[in-house]
C-alpha cells in the first residue's frame, strides 16, 4: 500500500450527495422546504420523472438548453429572462391603474365607490359631485401616497441591484470586461473574484482551485454563515476559458426555487455529464476563501433561485379583523333596515298625500314651467320608493365606517412603530430589532393561546459548546469549574507566526494532563485518539482571519453542522488543531507537531445511518477509520465483545449527559487492514464514480466498513439555552398560553431541555407515547385520556387550566415522538390526539418532520378558535410558521428562512414575553377598543340623520350640511382614535409583565365581543335620541332654520364622540390632549368656515346661533344626557364588577406595587426549586 | 452576518449591496420617553368620590339651571291663536282649496285675541304653518344663493326646478320653489280703535340682507307662471330689502315652524283685546297645513317652551338619584381599590 502517494486517488472531485438536504448536518432536524416550483408542471408524469434517479434524461421539452459562451443561440429560440430584477411593483405609467385595481380589491372601497357613483344619478344626487368622492378619494390617496413610497424605495434598491457590476466575457472575444449585472445573459461566462456577490446563478467551469472546489456563503440565500463547498467538474477545469474559447450544451431543468436542488447535464467535448446541487453557485452568494471562480449563467434575474423565493410579505387578516367584519355585515343589514324603513314610511306618506301634492309648495309635483305640465322629478309611487331606499342608503352609508379602514392601517403603522423602537424588543447579540412584516395581525398578538416552539435556535442559541466527554469509560467533565485563565490557549506556529482558534472551550485540566504526560500509556493513545477523531471526522473548513496583531491570526472553523464546529473547537482546545484542508488531505497540529492526513474517503451523515465516517491515512502509515453518530446507531455497529465495561460506562455517562440536556455523539474507530482498505477502496470508487444510485452505493460501502469499531468514547455539547427562556415561558405559562415544544432532536434531550427551560417540573406527571404501529399508538392516546380523566374526576374543581396556579391538580405533560405522530396525524387517531393533548399542561413533540411540525400546529388550528402562535429560527420551522395564526421568525443563527416566512421577527426567544404580554395586549386592547368606537361614531351620526329624516317627510333632508357629513368621519373624528389607537395604554409594561394572568383578557376576547357591540349599539341609539330629540324638542315651534340646527347638531355630535372618547381614553398624556379637544376646536373652526361662505345656505347661521343661550345650554345638556348612561354604567361596573385590568389599574395607580407583592406566595405555584439545571 | 438583520419585502438580494457597515450598535433604537410609551401621563380612575362628586356636581348645576330655564319660560307670554278654519266662510268650508284659489274674493278676516298677561315691548308677531315640509328635500334644494347674491348671474337658476323659467325661458329672479311659495297672509293690529303698529323693518338677519341677498338684485318674471305660489314681490325694490322673502327663505328645521312678522313695539296689558284683520291668502288647505298667528314676548332664552328647564330638572334630579344609589350601594358593599385579592386568579375558583 502506498501512504505516501502525493496526491491522494481521484475520489473528491465528484463528492456525490455533499449537498443532499438531509445530508448536510448530524442535525436531523435540518430539512429544506419542499420543492415547489412555480413553473406550470405538466401533471404527475412530469413530477415522478423529476424524483426519479439523478441520472434520468431531462426530455427537451422539460430542459433549457443553454449554448455555453453563446448567448445569442441561447436566447434565440426562448427569450430567457435577463438578469434584470424588479421588486418594485409599479412603475410610473402603470401606478395609478394597478394601484387603484389593487385598492379595490377591498370590498369596502368598492361599495364606496358604488354609492359614489350613485350618487352621480341626477335623481339620486344626495352630496354634491365633490362632497361625495372626497372621502374615498382621500382614504384611496393616503393609501396610494404609502404604496408610491413603499415602491420608490424598492426602485432604489432595484437600480443598485442592477447597476452593479461582473466581469463577463465580451461575446466572442477572449479576454473577461466589466458588465453591468442587468446586462448579463444566460449563457454567458462570467468570473467572480473572491469576495464578490454572484450575479446570477451559475454553472461552475473552473476555479483557482486546482480541483474545482470554490467556497460560497450562502447568507443572503438561506442565512446560513458557515461556508459551502462547490465543485467545477473535472472536464472543465482544464480548460483554460479565456485563451481557447469554450463551447458545449446545459441541459438543465426549468428555474425553480429549490435552492438545495438542482438537476442538469452538460455535454462537452462529446462527452455528456451529470451536473447537481454542488456544481451550481447562486445569485446572491458570495465567493469566499476562492481567488476567483469562473461559471456560466443559467438562470438569470427573476428565474434566478433566490428572485424566485424572495416572496412578499406574507398576507393574513386578523382575528379581530374576521370579527369586525361579522359585525360589519350586522351593521349592513341595519342599514338596509333603516333604508327600507324610510323608502316604506316615504311610500305611505306618498300614497297618503298623493292628491295634495300637485300643488302643494314643498313638493309641486307637476312642473308648470313647461307648457305640458309634466311631473317634476317624479316617477310614480313605486320607483319613488326604489329612489328612496337607494338614496337613503347613501345618506347613511358612513354606517359602514370607510375611514375605519384606514384608521386600521395608519393604527397598526403606529403600533409597529413603537414594537420595532422598543429597546426592550432589541437584541444586542446580533444587533437586530424587533421586525415587523406582516403589518396586519398586530392584534392578534394578544390574543394567543398556543405557542409552539422550536428547540434548537429558537429556545437555546444554537451556539454548541463542548462541554464533556468520556474517553475509555472515564468521564472528564471538570472543566465546568475553571475560569477562562486557566484555559489553553493552543496556538501553532505557522512560520513566524501564531495562529489560534477564534473560539477558548474549557478544557478539564485532568484530560489535558492525560493529552500532555501519557503519550505512551494506553489511556492517552486513546485520548490522543480520541481527539484526532474530533479534528479529522468532519467537513470543517478552517479559516484564517486576520487580526490587528500581523504576528497572530485566528483560525475560524466553517462547517454547516454547529455540532462539528464545536467538536472541532474542543479538539483545538486540547491541542489538535485542524489547521488546513483541502480535497485530499488535512493539516493538523497535534500537540505542536504538524501532521499531514491524507483523507481517503469520507462517509457524509445521512439520517438512515445516523453517522459518518472519515478513512484516514495517517504519517505513521496506518489507515483508520473514524466514525461518530448519534448514540443508538453507534452502538449497533461497536464490537460489543471487548471492553464491555468501557461500554457500558460511556452508556452510564451517555445517559447522565442527555440528562443534563447535552447533545451527545459516541465516536469509535477502527485501524483497516490492507486487504480490508483495498476492498474498500475499490467498492468506494465503484461507488463514487458510478452513474445510477449513487448515494445508496455510497451507503451500502460505508455500511459495510462502519462496523466492529473500537468505542473511543463520546462527547457532550451542550445546546446552550438563550438567556431568560425560563423565565418567559413561565410568564407565559401564567397567562394562560400553553407552550408546545417541537424538536427534530431526541426524546432525552428534548426532555431535558424541557427540565431545565423549566417547561417540565418534577411534579408533573408525563405521559410519554413512543408507538411503532397504529393500534399501539391508539392504545396509547386512549391510556393517556383515561389518564386525564381520571386526574379530572380526582380533581373535578379544577377544569381550569388557563391560569392553573389555583388549582391543586397534578399538571400533565405529554410526550410524543414523530414515530408516534406518523401513524396520528391525518388520521382519525388525531381527534384522540387533540384530546390528550389538550389536557396536559405541556406538549413536548421530539423527532419530528417539518411537515408534522406544520400537522401538529394544524390539530390545533383546525379544531379549536384558539389563536396560535409558531415561532422558530430554521428552514425546517417553515411551514409550521406558515401554519400558525401568527408567525415568528428567530433572525439569529441558522438563518433568513424561518425571519422571511414569518410575520414578525425578533433576536430571542424571551422578548416573546413583551412581544405578547406588552404590545400584543396593548395592540388588543386598543384595535379592539378603536373598531367599536369607530362602529359607534359612525352608526351614532347615522342614527342622528334618521331621526331627522323622519321629520322630513321622509325626505332624506339633512340638515347638517354636506360638506360635514363627508368630513365628519375623515376630519372631525378621525384624528383622536387613531391618536388613542395607538398612544392609549391600559396598564404599563412593568404591570402586564409582573401580573401575566391579565394576557387573559385579550384570549377571552373581553374587549370585543358581540355582546359589547351590541351594548355599544343600544348606547349609540340612546346618545343619537339624545342629540337629536333635545334640540328637536327645545326649538320646537320656534322659528329655528335648519342650518343653525344642523349646525347644533353638528358640533353636539363631534363633542358628545370625542367625550365618550375622552371617557375611556385610560392615559392622558399631551398629544391625547392635543387630539381630541383640538378636533373638538377644528371641527369648530370648520363649520364657521363652512358657514361664512355666502354661497352656501347656511350662511352665517353659526354665528347666529352661537349668539344665543338657548344653544349653549343645549350643548351642554345633549352632553351630559348622552354620557349620563354610559358613565353610570361604566363607573358601576368598574367599582361593583371589576376586571382584572381594572384592578392592576387601581393597584398601578394607589396600591405599593412592591408592598403588594408580598402578600401574593400563594399566587406562583413554580417556585424556583424546579429549576434543576442550570 | 452584519448586513442583513433588517429584512426588506423586497428579498434578500438587495440587502447584499451594503456589504461593509461598520459593527456598531447602529441599530439599537435609540431611547426616547416617546418611543418607549412612557411619556408622562394622567390615569384617571373612577373611584367612588369621583364618582359621586361628579353626579353631585352635575346635579347641582342641572337643577338651578333647570328652575332659572323654566322661571324663564314662565316669563314669556304667548298668544297663539290658530285662523285657518275660522278665517274660511261657513259656506266655503267643504271647499277650502276652491276658496283659497278664487282670487275673487276678499280674504279678509278678522279676530280678536285676548291679552292675558302683560306683555312687554318688544312683542314679536310670527306666523306658525304646521305641517308644512319646509324641510322637504325637494323644496329646500329649490334654491340658488349665487342668483340671489348678484345681478350678475341672474341667469344662473340651475337647482331651482320646477320655478327655473317661465314658459318662455326666461330666468325668474328669485327662482325655486321656496321663494315661489312665499307666505302672503297680512296682519293688522288694533288695540280698541288705536292702531297697533307692526315693524317689520329688521326682522331678518342682517347678514343676509348684507350679503346674501344682493341690493342690486331685483325680482323678474316673478309669480307670472300658471299657477301662484304664494306673495308677489316689489320689482321696484331689491331682495335684500324684501324681508319677508329674506325671512321666509331661511327654511325652518322642522315641519312645524314661525316665521317672524314684525314687531310691535307697546306694551300690551292684561285684559287688552286686539282685534287683527288679516288678509288669509295663503294655501296651506291642499296639504291640510294649519295657520296661526302668535304674539309672543322673549326671554333670554328664546320663546316660550318648559322642555328645556323640564329637561335639566330631570337630568339633575337622575344625577342626584345616582350619586345617592352609588353611595348607598358603596356604603353597603365596599370594595377596597387595588386590592390584588380581587383579581380573578387569586380568588378560589371554587368559591363563586
Amino acid at each position: 500500500m502506498d501512504h505516501d502517494r502525493p496526491s491522494p486517488p481521484p475520489l473528491l472531485p465528484e463528492p456525490p450527495i455533499r449537498l443532499d438536504p438531509a445530508a448536510r448536518s448530524t442535525r436531523v432536524d435540518l430539512i429544506s422546504f419542499a420543492v415547489d416550483s412555480p413553473v406550470p408542471r405538466r401533471g404527475s408524469r412530469a413530477d415522478s420523472e423529476r424524483l426519479a434517479t439523478s441520472q434520468k434524461e431531462l426530455s427537451d421539452d422539460d430542459a433549457r438548453l443553454v449554448y455555453i459562451n453563446d448567448p445569442a443561440k441561447t436566447n434565440e429560440r426562448f427569450e430567457f429572462a435577463g438578469n434584470s430584477i424588479r421588486t418594485a411593483k409599479y412603475s410610473i405609467l402603470t401606478f395609478l391603474p394597478r394601484n387603484l385595481f389593487e385598492q379595490f380589491h377591498r370590498v369596502a372601497y368598492v361599495y364606496f365607490l358604488v354609492i359614489a357613483i350613485l350618487n352621480q344619478l341626477p335623481q339620486l344626487a344626495v352630496f354634491g359631485r365633490g362632497a361625495s368622492v372626497l372621502p374615498l378619494a382621500f382614504v384611496l390617496l393616503v393609501t396610494a401616497v404609502k404604496d408610491a413610497y413603499e415602491d420608490w424605495r424598492r426602485h432604489r434598491s432595484d437600480r443598485i441591484e442592477n447597476g452593479r457590476v461582473a466581469s463577463v466575457l465580451a461575446d466572442g472575444g477572449r479576454q473577461f470586461q466589466p458588465m453591468l449585472w442587468k446586462d448579463i445573459r444566460v449563457g454567458e461566462i462570467i468570473k467572480i473574484a473572491a469576495n464578490e456577490t454572484i450575479p446570477c446563478d451559475m454553472v461552475l467551469l473552473s476555479t483557482s482551485d486546482s480541483t474545482g472546489v470554490a467556497y460560497v456563503q450562502t447568507i443572503n440565500l438561506d442565512g446560513e454563515s458557515n461556508l459551502k463547498t462547490r465543485y467545477a467538474k473535472q472536464e472543465t477545469l482544464s480548460k483554460s476559458v479565456d485563451k481557447e474559447g469554450f463551447a458545449g450544451l446545459i441541459r438543465c431543468e426549468r428555474p425553480n426555487r429549490n435552492i438545495y436542488g438542482f438537476h442538469a447535464n452538460m455535454e462537452i467535448d462529446g462527452k455528456k455529464v451529470s451536473l447537481g446541487p454542488s456544481n451550481i453557485v447562486l445569485r446572491g452568494c458570495e465567493l469566499k476563501n476562492t481567488a476567483w471562480a469562473v461559471g456560466v449563467a443559467v438562470y438569470a434575474g427573476r428565474e434566478t433561485k433566490v428572485m424566485l423565493n424572495s416572496s412578499g410579505t406574507p398576507s393574513k387578516r386578523s382575528r379581530l379583523e374576521t370579527h369586525m367584519n361579522r359585525e360589519t355585515l350586522l351593521l349592513s343589514g341595519l342599514l338596509i333596515a333603516l333604508s327600507s324603513v324610510v323608502c316604506v314610511l316615504a311610500g305611505i306618506w306618498l300614497g297618503n298625500h298623493k292628491d295634495e301634492l300637485d300643488y302643494s309648495p314643498y313638493f309641486r309635483k307637476r312642473n308648470f314651467s313647461s307648457d305640458d305640465e309634466k311631473y317634476y322629478n317624479y316617477y310614480g309611487i313605486g320607483m319613488q320608493i326604489f329612489f328612496t331606499f337607494l338614496m337613503s342608503v347613501i345618506v347613511f352609508q358612513i354606517m359602514i365606517p370607510i375611514s375605519l379602514y384606514i384608521s386600521m392601517e395608519l393604527v397598526r403603522l403606529g403600533q409597529a412603530y413603537f414594537m420595532i423602537r422598543d429597546a426592550s424588543l432589541y437584541d444586542e447579540a446580533s444587533n437586530s430589532r424587533f421586525q415587523c412584516r406582516a403589518l396586519n395581525i398586530n392584534e392578534d398578538l394578544g390574543q394567543i393561546k398556543y405557542v409552539f416552539s422550536d428547540k434548537t435556535g429558537t429556545l437555546t442559541e444554537n451556539k454548541m459548546e463542548f462541554q464533556c466527554a468520556s474517553i475509555q469509560g472515564v468521564d472528564y467533565s471538570g472543566g465546568k469549574a475553571s475560569s477562562p485563565r486557566d484555559w489553553e490557549v493552543c496556538s501553532v506556529v505557522v512560520g513566524n507566526q501564531f495562529w489560534r482558534p477564534k473560539l477558548l472551550v474549557k478544557t478539564d485540566p485532568e484530560l489535558v494532563r492525560l493529552l500532555r504526560s501519557g503519550r505512551e500509556t494506553r489511556e492517552g493513545m486513546r485520548a490522543r485518539e480520541f481527539f484526532l477523531a474530533l479534528a479529522a471526522c468532519n467537513t470543517i473548513v478552517p479559516l484564517t482571519v486576520e487580526t490587528p496583531d500581523p504576528k497572530q491570526k485566528l483560525i475560524d472553523y466553517q462547517g454547516e453542522s454547529p455540532d462539528e464546529v464545536a467538536l472541532v473547537y474542543a479538539a483545538a482546545a486540547y491541542g489538535f488543531v485542524l489547521v488546513e484542508r483541502t480535497s485530499g488531505h488535512i493539516v493538523i497540529d497535534v500537540l505542536g507537531e504538524r501532521l499531514r492526513f491524507d483523507v481517503l474517503g469520507l462517509h457524509e451523515f445521512d439520517s438512515d445511518r445516523k453517522r459518518m465516517s472519515v478513512i484516514i491515512g495517517c504519517p505513521d502509515k496506518t489507515v483508520k477509520l473514524f466514525v461518530k453518530g448519534a448514540d443508538n446507531s453507534m452502538f449497533g455497529v461497536i464490537e460489543r465483545s471487548i471492553n464491555l465495561d468501557i461500554i457500558h460506562a460511556t452508556e452510564t455517562h451517555l445517559h447522565a449527559y442527555s440528562s443534563l440536556g447535552l447533545r451527545t455523539l459516541v465516536i469509535g474507530m477502527r485501524e483497516l487492514g490492507s486487504a480490508e482498505f483495498i476492498d474498500w477502496q475499490s467498492a468506494y470508487e465503484k461507488a463514487s464514480t458510478a452513474l445510477m444510485g449513487r448515494g445508496s452505493l455510497l451507503r451500502a460501502v460505508a455500511a459495510n466498513v462502519e462496523c466492529n469499531l473500537h468505542i473511543l468514547g463520546a462527547s457532550g455539547i451542550e445546546d446552550k439555552l438563550q438567556r431568560g427562556v425560563p423565565e418567559a415561558i413561565e410568564s407565559l405559562r401564567q397567562a394562560g398560553i400553553k407552550v408546545w415544544v417541537l424538536t427534530g432532536d431526541k426524546q432525552e434531550t428534548a426532555i431535558s431541555i424541557g427540565y431545565s427551560c423549566r417547561l417540565l417540573t418534577s411534579e408533573m406527571t408525563q405521559i410519554v407515547i413512543n408507538s411503532h404501529s397504529k393500534d399501539s399508538c391508539r392504545k396509547s392516546l386512549e391510556d393517556a385520556i383515561a389518564m386525564t380523566n381520571k386526574l379530572a374526576a380526582i380533581f373535578p374543581g379544577a377544569q381550569n387550566t388557563i391560569t392553573g396556579t389555583g388549582s391543586p391538580r397534578i399538571p400533565l405533560a405529554l410526550i410524543i415522538d414523530g414515530t408516534s405522530l406518523v401513524y396520528i396525524l391525518e388520521t382519525e387517531l388525531e381527534e384522540e390526539l387533540f384530546k390528550a393533548a389538550t389536557a396536559c399542561d405541556v406538549v413536548l413533540c421530539c423527532r419530528v418532520a417539518p411537515l408534522q411540525k406544520a400537522g401538529i400546529v394544524a390539530l390545533i388550528k383546525n379544531r379549536t378558535d384558539d389563536m396560535t402562535l409558531a415561532i422558530g429560527d430554521g428552514a425546517n420551522d417553515v411551514s409550521m410558521i406558515q401554519m400558525a395564526d401568527v408567525g415568528v421568525g428567530i433572525s439569529g443563527q441558522e438563518g433568513r428562512q424561518a425571519v422571511m416566512a414569518s410575520d414578525f421577527a425578533m433576536g430571542q426567544f424571551r422578548f416573546l414575553v413583551p412581544l405578547l404580554l406588552v404590545h400584543g395586549h396593548w395592540n388588543y386592547q386598543r384595535m379592539a377598543y378603536m373598531i367599536l368606537y369607530n362602529f359607534y361614531r359612525n352608526a351614532v351620526f347615522v342614527f342622528m340623520l334618521f331621526w331627522y329624516v323622519l321629520y322630513t317627510a321622509f325626505s332624506l333632508t339633512t340638515a347638517i350640511t354636506e360638506w360635514s357629513s363627508v368630513l365628519y368621519s375623515v376630519i372631525y373624528t378621525a384624528l383622536p382614535t387613531i391618536v388613542v389607537g395607538i398612544l392609549d395604554k391600559d396598564l404599563s409594561r412593568k404591570t402586564l409583565l409582573k401580573y401575566p394572568q391579565l394576557y387573559g383578557s385579550g384570549q377571552r376576547e373581553e374587549r370585543y365581543n358581540l355582546k359589547l357591540f351590541i351594548l355599544t349599539m343600544m348606547d349609540t341609539v340612546w346618545q343619537s335620541l339624545a342629540i337629536f330629540f333635545i334640540p328637536f324638542l327645545a326649538y320646537r315651534h320656534s322659528t329655528i332654520d335648519g342650518s343653525s340646527l344642523g349646525d347644533l347638531w353638528t358640533l353636539a355630535v363631534v363633542i358628545l364622540v370625542n367625550i365618550h372618547l375622552a371617557m375611556d381614553v385610560l392615559r392622558w398624556n399631551w398629544i391625547t390632549h392635543a387630539s381630541i379637544w383640538g378636533c373638538i376646536v377644528a371641527t369648530a373652526i370648520c363649520v364657521i368656515i363652512i358657514d361664512s361662505m355666502p354661497v352656501l345656505a347656511g350662511y352665517w347661521a353659526i354665528y347666529h346661533v352661537m349668539g344665543t343661550g338657548l344653544f349653549w345650554l343645549l350643548l351642554l345638556g345633549i352632553t351630559v344626557a348622552g354620557m349620563v348612561p354610559r358613565f353610570a354604567m361604566k363607573a358601576f361596573t368598574e367599582y361593583f364588577f371589576p376586571s382584572d385590568i381594572q384592578i392592576a389599574r387601581e393597584l398601578e395607580k394607589f396600591g405599593n406595587l412592591d408592598a403588594v407583592a408580598a402578600s401574593e406566595i400563594p399566587m406562583s405555584t413554580f417556585s424556583p426549586r424546579h429549576r434543576r439545571f442550570i | 452576518m452584519m448586513n442583513n438583520s433588517g429584512a426588506s419585502a423586497a428579498g434578500s438580494s438587495s440587502g447584499s449591496g451594503e456589504g461593509s457597515a461598520p459593527r456598531r450598535n447602529f441599530k439599537r433604537p435609540k431611547y426616547s420617553r416617546f418611543t418607549q410609551q412612557e411619556l408622562p401621563a394622567c390615569k384617571p380612575i373612577l373611584t367612588p368620590q369621583w364618582v359621586i362628586s361628579v353626579f353631585t356636581l352635575v346635579g347641582i348645576i342641572f337643577v338651578p339651571i333647570g328652575v332659572i330655564s323654566l322661571m324663564a319660560s314662565h316669563d314669556v307670554v304667548e298668544i297663539v291663536d290658530r285662523y285657518d278654519s275660522a278665517c274660511i266662510p261657513r259656506n266655503m268650508a267643504k271647499d277650502k282649496v276652491a276658496y283659497i284659489q278664487n282670487a275673487a274674493i276678499n280674504k279678509t278676516c278678522n279676530r280678536t285675541l285676548k291679552v292675558l298677561k302683560n306683555m312687554d315691548q318688544p312683542i314679536y308677531v310670527y306666523y306658525q304653518l304646521d305641517n308644512f315640509y319646509q324641510n322637504h328635500r325637494r323644496y329646500v334644494k329649490s334654491r340658488n344663493d349665487a342668483q340671489l347674491r348678484s345681478a350678475d348671474e341672474a341667469s344662473e337658476t340651475s337647482g331651482c326646478d320646477p320655478e327655473r323659467t317661465t314658459a318662455g325661458g326666461a330666468p325668474i329672479v328669485p327662482c325655486g320653489l321656496i321663494a315661489w311659495s312665499l307666505f302672503n297672509d297680512t296682519y293688522s293690529f288694533k288695540r280698541g280703535n288705536e292702531n297697533v303698529m307692526v315693524n317689520k323693518k329688521g326682522i331678518s338677519w342682517k347678514s343676509d340682507r348684507d350679503h346674501k341677498f344682493g341690493k342690486d338684485v331685483y325680482p323678474k318674471n316673478f309669480q307670472n307662471g300658471a299657477l301662484i305660489g304664494g306673495a308677489k314681490l316689489d320689482p321696484n325694490k331689491s331682495l335684500s330689502e324684501q324681508e319677508d322673502l329674506i325671512v321666509w327663505m331661511r327654511t325652518a328645521a322642522l315641519p312645524t315652524f314661525r316665521k317672524l312678522y314684525g314687531k310691535i313695539e307697546v306694551n300690551l296689558k292684561a285684559n287688552d283685546t286686539i282685534t287683527v284683520t288679516l288678509e288669509n291668502n295663503y294655501n296651506t288647505y291642499s296639504f291640510n297645513g294649519k295657520k296661526k298667528l302668535v304674539l309672543s314676548t322673549t326671554s333670554w332664552l328664546g320663546g316660550k317652551n318648559d322642555f328645556l328647564g323640564i329637561a335639566y330638572l330631570t337630568v339633575g334630579g337622575l344625577c342626584f338619584f345616582l350619586a345617592t344609589a352609588f353611595t348607598v350601594v358603596y356604603l353597603v358593599k365596599p370594595r377596597k381599590l387595588g386590592d390584588p385579592s380581587y383579581l380573578s386568579w387569586n380568588r378560589s375558583p371554587l368559591g363563586y
